[in-house]
């Protein structure tokens, strides 16, 4: 495989890592904050299956590269403007509605790439992502049952799950959109192709929100990006600052 | 006050369990979201169970003061438990 | 412990002359090792007293993840990050079983999620203080968690059947929480100068609290005398807070720290630690509400709690809906 192509290889297993990783730290803030016990277990579960999958990811890429870079190094060495996961997982948890609906834009589509991520020409990712797909089928078959429960609940509930929906629909088109290294990984039998993906999400997602009884935005609305390519929203600086701390203060300490 | 999430009694038998044990319970709306709850509650260790869920007021419970006519009878049939029979050292499988 | 000072409620701890016949034939099956079950008839002072031991014991492990949760996002590599959230997920989990067994006793788990958010119910003193360095992480792993584990292992022979087979099922995973504990702490201990001195600084913030989660000395305590009769409470403060010594300053010295106590002595004559004098000014205050976190612990439960209605009224919202739904169809 050429250069362009590992490196292309690197930088797509990074995306992953990053996408769980920032979404785990995120959840993981949330710690003894649910609305009910029951909450709490189930949202740790979930930090707890990503942050996993996360250092699946980090470990082959830091393999790949050759630099002797190990899961630890990629997590708390990296400035945000070298973190790849996308927009959406880097938004504040905001109310519960905004946390949930956050999660399950994601794990709609988080479900049907790894699904075809198991099937792919490449060993490893197709090992990881069966790994992964259990646990990212229940993820989504919850938050998708939370959506539809919030949605159709009571006119409170209804009213912070739509404006939910609405605020966050714009960081949806970046899972989709894709760029050199996207279309790299669809030219190596890796990645699904866009189009096909895109389908698939607006498919369950149309499907989840009409049971919530909540209105769709415009799929072809404008749509945000360049986490992917490291242009990233404020808040990711202020979330790598916390969860870098006492690496970056302790350099070259083993914990 | 908000209403309660009803109680919900939990039963899970495990991958190379012969039966539904009771575990606890868990507070849930309804009895997918208890389903789903039990899992993380109660499966944290474990693949490949069974989850039972059973609304606590469903469960219907025989009264500590009929233990004596509910279960005399077979406790004085003693020969129905294999430690009745002693068996002889050599003779295994049995 | 996790319950520290549990009111009876009774002036003298009972004699066969104090107790009616059904309280005597309780009382007999207590001393012949069965175990008291949901439906079976209970004093109705065991009964009150068991509500407010497991429901303190359940306030405690929920309170409790927030001291840790503090330095879940900081958490300095990936896999200490994933054990520190296994930890407080489990903690979670054991406060929802000691609820459940709670729960048997007839009472609401909203009633005591009420009573400790008005301030009324207490949970363990330990939570009160603040959780400043990863060190901390260590200490309480191994200090909290270990004299946790102490208090837990004589309660799964404890009289009344659903808390006994609660504590049965919280030991099986609260060994690895001890263990995580001191594995930090080792780390530090073998690392920079820095990181010793971390080490140190959390065991000397943590080592006087841990000894004060015993609670005081009960040798006079009625409480505590009728609660070992009923065998809901198996051994005294002072023999689990000795017990917790005894097994802890080896492990200190291992580290190659400092035990914070210039007092501490080994007594060949009793064969355990002497040690010095407790603050219990102190413990009191905290169990008042003093402490150096009481305020925002209770503020950040009641503020989950609040913030939360509207979606546990959804979800009932909902499933009433569909109930409705299935009926008429």
């Amino acid at each position: 495989m050429g250069a362009n192509c590992v490196d292309a290889k690197v930088n797509y297993l990074l995306r992953q890592g990053d996408n769980a990783l920032i979404l785990s730290q995120r959840l993981s803030e949330l710690c003894g904050k649910g609305p009910a016990l029951e909450e709490d277990m189930a949202l740790t579960n979930v930090a707890l299956d990503l942050l996993g999958q996360t250092r699946m990811w980090y470990t082959y890429a830091g393999e790949l590269e050759g630099q002797g870079r190990d899961e630890d190094r990629i997590a708390y060495h990296r400035d945000a403007h070298d973190f790849k996961n996308c927009l959406l997982v880097e938004q504040n948890n905001g109310n519960y509605a905004d946390t949930l609906v956050r999660q399950f834009f994601f794990d709609t589509w988080h479900y049907f790439l790894i699904g075809a991520l198991t099937k792919c020409g490449d060993t490893r990712i197709a090992e990881i992502a069966e790994k992964s797909l259990k646990e990212v089928t229940y993820h989504l078959r919850r938050s998708g049952d939370l959506v539809v429960r919030l949605g159709d609940g009571t006119e409170v509930s209804h009213a912070k799950t739509q404006t939910a929906v609405n605020e966050l629909w714009m960081y949806t088109g970046e899972f989709f959109n894709y760029d050199e290294v996207d279309q790299a990984m669809v030219a190596a039998g890796i990645a699904p192709a866009a189009d096909e993906l895109r389908a698939q999400w607006l498919a369950h997602v149309s499907d989840i929100l009409a049971e919530a009884t909540l209105a769709m935005p415009a799929p072809d609305a404008w749509m945000q990006k360049g986490g992917k390519q490291g242009r990233h929203t404020e808040h990711l600086g202020y979330l790598l600052a916390e969860m870098q701390f006492l690496q970056r203060a302790y350099p070259g300490s083993q914990w | 006050m908000s209403k309660e999430w009803p109680l919900w009694e939990v039963f899970i038998r495990s991958q190379h369990g012969l039966a539904h044990k009771h575990v606890g319970s868990l507070h849930a709306p309804d009895a997918g979201m208890a389903i789903n709850n039990a899992r993380d509650v109660y499966t944290r260790r474990n693949e490949g169970v069974s989850i039972w869920v059973v609304r606590a007021t469903d469960i219907v419970a025989s009264s500590p003061g009929d233990k004596d006519a509910l279960f005399e009878p077979s406790n004085s049939k003693v020969y129905r438990h294999p430690t009745f029979f002693p068996m002889p050292e050599e003779v295994k499988n049995l | 412990m996790y319950a520290q000072m549990v009111e009876t409620g009774l002036k003298k701890v009972q004699t066969s002359d104090d107790m009616s016949a059904e309280e005597r034939e309780f009382q007999a099956r207590i001393d012949a090792g069965v175990k008291i079950e949901a439906k079976d008839w209970m004093p109705d002072a065991y009964r009150k007293t068991l509500i407010r031991q497991i429901s303190q014991h359940a306030h405690s492990e929920i309170v409790g993840q927030l001291p840790e949760g503090n330095w879940v996002t900081r958490a300095p590599t990936l896999k200490r990050k994933s054990i520190l959230l296994a930890k407080i997920q489990d903690e979670a989990g054991h406060g929802l079983y000691l609820y459940s067994a709670a729960e048997t006793l007839g009472v609401s788990r909203d009633e005591l999620l009420a009573a400790l958010h008005s301030g009324k119910a207490k949970y363990s003193s330990i939570f009160n203080y603040p959780t400043l360095s990863w060190a901390d992480m260590g200490a309480i792993g191994w200090l909290v968690d270990g004299s946790a584990i102490i208090n837990q292992i004589p309660l799964c022979r404890c009289s009344y059947g659903p808390y006994s087979r609660a504590m049965i099922r919280v030991c099986k995973e609260e060994s690895f929480h001890a263990r995580q504990g001191y594995d930090i702490m080792m780390a530090l201990s073998k690392g920079t100068p820095e990181q010793k001195a971390m080490a140190q600084d959390a065991l000397n913030r943590w080592w006087w609290p841990s000894l004060m989660m015993f609670g005081p000395s009960d040798a006079a305590s009625v409480n505590s005398a009728q609660s070992a009769q009923w065998r809901i409470k198996l051994f005294s403060n002072d023999e689990l807070r000795q017990r917790m010594v005894d097994q802890t300053v080896p492990q200190i010295e291992y580290l190659g720290l400092t035990v914070p106590d210039p007092d501490l002595k080994w007594n060949a004559a009793r064969g355990s630690y002497d040690f010095g004098e407790i603050d219990w000014e102190e413990f009191h205050q905290v169990l008042k509400g003093n402490g150096p976190c009481n305020r925002e612990r209770l503020r950040t439960r009641v503020k989950a709690w609040d913030d939360g209605e509207w979606f546990r009224d959804a979800l009932v919202a909902y499933a009433d809906k569909q109930e409705a739904k299935q009926a008429a169809a």
